[in-house]
């Protein structure tokens, strides 16, 4: 059985969202943190729901909504979305509730809203869909986990037009824990000089993705969704080419097929060993793009690389921000993205030209 | 394709025993587990009785061999997990491709909670060790990592019914043939976050609470963890002990209604219910025994009713709310109460549902009073139901 990416839709720093150019008019920040660009939310949330609704569960729902409206789909057959740190902001704001209030009066709003499967139940509300609904929580493999489900349910025919997205929202203080863990830069930078900052540390980002994944051919497809496969913890780099060699052979592929592979860059020089090594070996032929100086880096940020992919295909254009090094191929018909989150979760996925 | 999954072990620790054998013997003498908040420094003290298991983490460090600071809820899922293995006793199992699908609520927040008590007044405080293990997936893998798991693991959240879809979805792993083994269930640990959360909801009964009583008044929070070993057709014919029994059907709905509350007519229930019978191919008069949901709620238990109504009548299965022993252990639930409906098929029983007195109006039917012994049990449906409208039902058969 064939999958395919039907229609997408991606919220994140840059102008992604319901925007006629791919990445043509870029934005460049200075700093350590990428926030997302804000789409007018009216358009897809009642004004009387949006008022309670939180940063994640707006772009969630949206980019949710706007997947389903590209790929004409009133209601799909199933909702899965995967995130990492779930609910941030509610969750940070009741903790905060019950230690400056000593327990005491404290709102349920934020409770409610705090548990990890609130974006993808909400979509469910908005649509009155009834059909399969889960939310993966695995932290960088998160997104993974959810497409690979969407996968299944196509291949076990209990579905088709499967919405799954990957969403993950940072706030002041997910920020301010994980840049005191060392994921960010110690100095501000342009984001466009992310990679040649040879420092350890990262920017911070944040975002949304949402495909519609179907098993019926047309020409409106993005494109073919080939493969998804998930790594714990690689022993070193030649066992993750060995990883990636049996991946590409498991999806009747192999390496000379491969126009473009995304990687997962981050400008942390610690982070970006593998794939230094790597490019240099079983991707030395390949061409080469990185999108994190575009999305920031976060546990899901594997939902934009997607976008990004079916893009490519679907646009037959390789943006120039994202090139790396140019390949053969102008306008890439096959490519996988490799991405790993703070060298534990690594993660493969193949895409292909319908 | 394996067609089917069965579950070859079994590991539990709840309020009511520390392992399995615990856990059935205060079945038989219908003790319950709830009682004082001990663990917590709460303001809920005396006033909101829960279901502590009753280890705390320094004990549970040195049967795990985990650090004591590390998250409860890993300490739990260590303990169940480790249990469930050593049951199953695959022989061969480091040959085989191995999961370990996990799923909880609120991760880590049992540290968390500490590491924000400085964080709030300066965010450049707070112990780190407190706060690194708050992702829901840090707990799944630092039980994976000791279980030595490496094929497969991820974690599901979705509030209460998490660890109830981790059941089902790892069984479709393995039908799917991506894995041989499977170990399946969840685990959530009582924090200040989710016992305040349910009491702002006012749905915190002050007594210990009375599932599908027409005068129950919310339900106890409790804690756990509880997994089980599924294996596929192949493995299963290696096994030394004979298989408990092999989960036959299940169903994943939304109730798509309301963010917290449940439908009336318990649209999700019903659909989860009806989709795990058709999912394995029996009908309503074939199940033997209903583990509900049954968590005390008003709107929880009169939904559920409802929905079991609607889809049973005119002949309705024994059924109770083994939460009136446990309480609600959340993202564990689902684990947990699979753990007893596997047992009910091996051992013949039906658990009582403590404390019911009054038929709610709603239903023509009562829960299960006592402790039922030398029952032929062929089909249970273990219901698990959660915050979003999230509804599973999982039916477990004899083989």
């Amino acid at each position: 059985m064939k999958i395919y990416i039907r229609s997408s839709a991606c919220i994140s720093a840059q102008n992604t969202f319901e925007i006629e150019g791919f990445l043509t008019d870029v934005v460049t920040y200075h700093g350590t943190r990428l926030k997302t660009i804000e789409p007018d939310y009216k358009a897809f949330i009642d004004p009387k729901l949006l008022r309670r609704m939180s940063h994640v569960l707006k772009m969630g729902v949206a980019a949710a909504m706007q997947c389903l409206k590209q790929g004409n789909t009133e209601m799909p057959g199933a909702i899965i979305t995967g995130t990492a740190h779930g609910c941030i902001d509610d969750t940070v704001d009741f903790l905060t509730q019950i230690i400056e209030q000593n327990e005491e009066l404290l709102s349920p709003t934020s409770f409610i809203q705090s548990t990890h499967n609130t974006v993808g139940s909400q979509i469910a509300l908005m649509l009155k869909c009834h059909q399969y609904n889960t939310t993966f929580v695995h932290k960088g493999a998160s997104f993974e986990n959810a497409l690979l489900d969407a996968v299944l349910l196509l291949k076990e025919n209990e579905a088709d037009n499967v919405l799954v997205g990957g969403i993950d929202e940072m706030n002041d203080a997910s920020f301010a824990i994980l840049n005191r863990l060392g994921l960010y830069k110690r100095w501000p930078v342009s984001n466009l000089d992310l990679y040649a900052t040879k420092t350890r540390g990262s920017m911070g980002g944040e975002g949304t993705a949402f495909f519609l994944l179907t098993d019926q051919a047309s020409a409106n497809n993005l494109a073919e969704l080939r493969g998804v496969k998930t790594i714990y913890k690689p022993i070193n780099p030649e066992d993750m080419e060995k990883r990636v060699i049996s991946f590409l052979a498991e999806n009747s592929s192999n390496i000379e097929d491969i126009d473009l592979v995304i990687t997962g860059r981050s400008g942390d020089t610690w982070h970006d060993e593998v794939y230094e090594q790597i490019n240099q070996s079983l991707f030395k032929h390949t061409g080469l793009a990185n999108y994190k100086h575009l999305s920031g880096e976060y546990p899901t940020s594997t939902a934009f690389a997607l976008w990004l992919a079916s893009n490519i295909i679907k646009n037959k254009v390789v943006p120039e921000t994202v090139v790396e090094r140019r390949g053969k191929e102008t306008s890439p018909k096959t490519i996988l993205i490799y991405n790993h989150y703070q060298k534990k979760y690594h993660s493969l996925i193949l895409v292909s030209a319908i | 394709m394996s067609s089917t999954v069965y579950v070859a072990g079994l590991g539990v620790i709840s309020a009511i025993g520390n392992n399995v054998a615990e856990n059935l013997q205060s079945f038989e003498l219908e003790a319950a587990g709830i009682g004082d908040i001990s663990l917590l420094d709460t303001i809920h003290c005396k006033k909101r009785p829960v279901a502590e298991v009753k280890l705390d983490n320094n004990e549970l460090a040195v049967i795990t061999g985990l650090p004591a600071d590390t998250s409860r809820t890993a300490l739990l899922s260590l303990v169940a997990a480790s249990e469930a293995v050593n049951d199953a006793a695959i022989p061969n199992l480091e040959s085989l491709r191995t999961g370990f699908v996990s799923a909880n609520t609120v991760g880590g927040m049992d540290r968390s909670e500490h590491f924000f008590i400085d964080f709030v007044k300066d965010k450049k405080r707070g112990k780190l060790r407190n706060i690194f293990d708050h992702e829901c997936g840090c707990i799944t893998e630092i039980v994976a990592d000791q279980l030595g798991i490496r094929d497969f693991m991820t974690t599901i959240s979705t509030a209460c019914s998490s660890s109830a879809n981790a059941i089902f979805y790892a069984a479709r792993l393995i039908k799917n043939d991506m894995l041989d083994v499977v170990i399946a269930g969840g685990t959530d640990s009582l924090t200040k976050f989710t016992l305040n959360g349910f009491n702002t909801l006012m749905i915190l009964d002050d007594e210990f609470c009375k599932p599908f009583d027409e005068n129950r008044e919310g339900l106890n929070l409790g804690e756990g963890a509880g997994y089980l070993v599924l294996v596929s057709e192949k493995v299963a014919k290696t096994l030394l002990n004979k298989p408990y029994c092999k989960l036959s059907g299940y169903n994943n709905s939304n109730d798509a209604y309301h963010q917290t509350a449940s439908s009336p007519d318990g649209t999700g229930s019903y659909l989860a219910m009806k989709g795990a019978l058709e999912k394995s191919g029996l009908n309503p008069s074939d199940i033997d025994y209903i583990n509900l949901h049954g968590t005390g709620t008003a709107n929880n238990d009169s939904a559920e009713g409802i929905a079991i109504k609607r889809l049973f009548e005119p002949d309705y299965p024994p059924m109770s709310s083994t939460k009136s022993f446990t309480g609600h252990t959340l993202g564990a639930c689902g684990g947990i109460e699979a753990v007893f409906s596997a047992l009910a098929i091996k051992n013949g029983i039906i658990y009582p549902n403590l404390r019911f007195e009054t038929r709610m109006n709603e239903v023509p039917f009562e829960p299960e009073r006592k402790f039922l012994k030398g029952q032929n049990i062929r089909h249970v449906m273990s219901n698990s139901f959660g915050f979003g409208g999230n509804c599973t039902s999982l039916i477990f058969s004899e083989i």
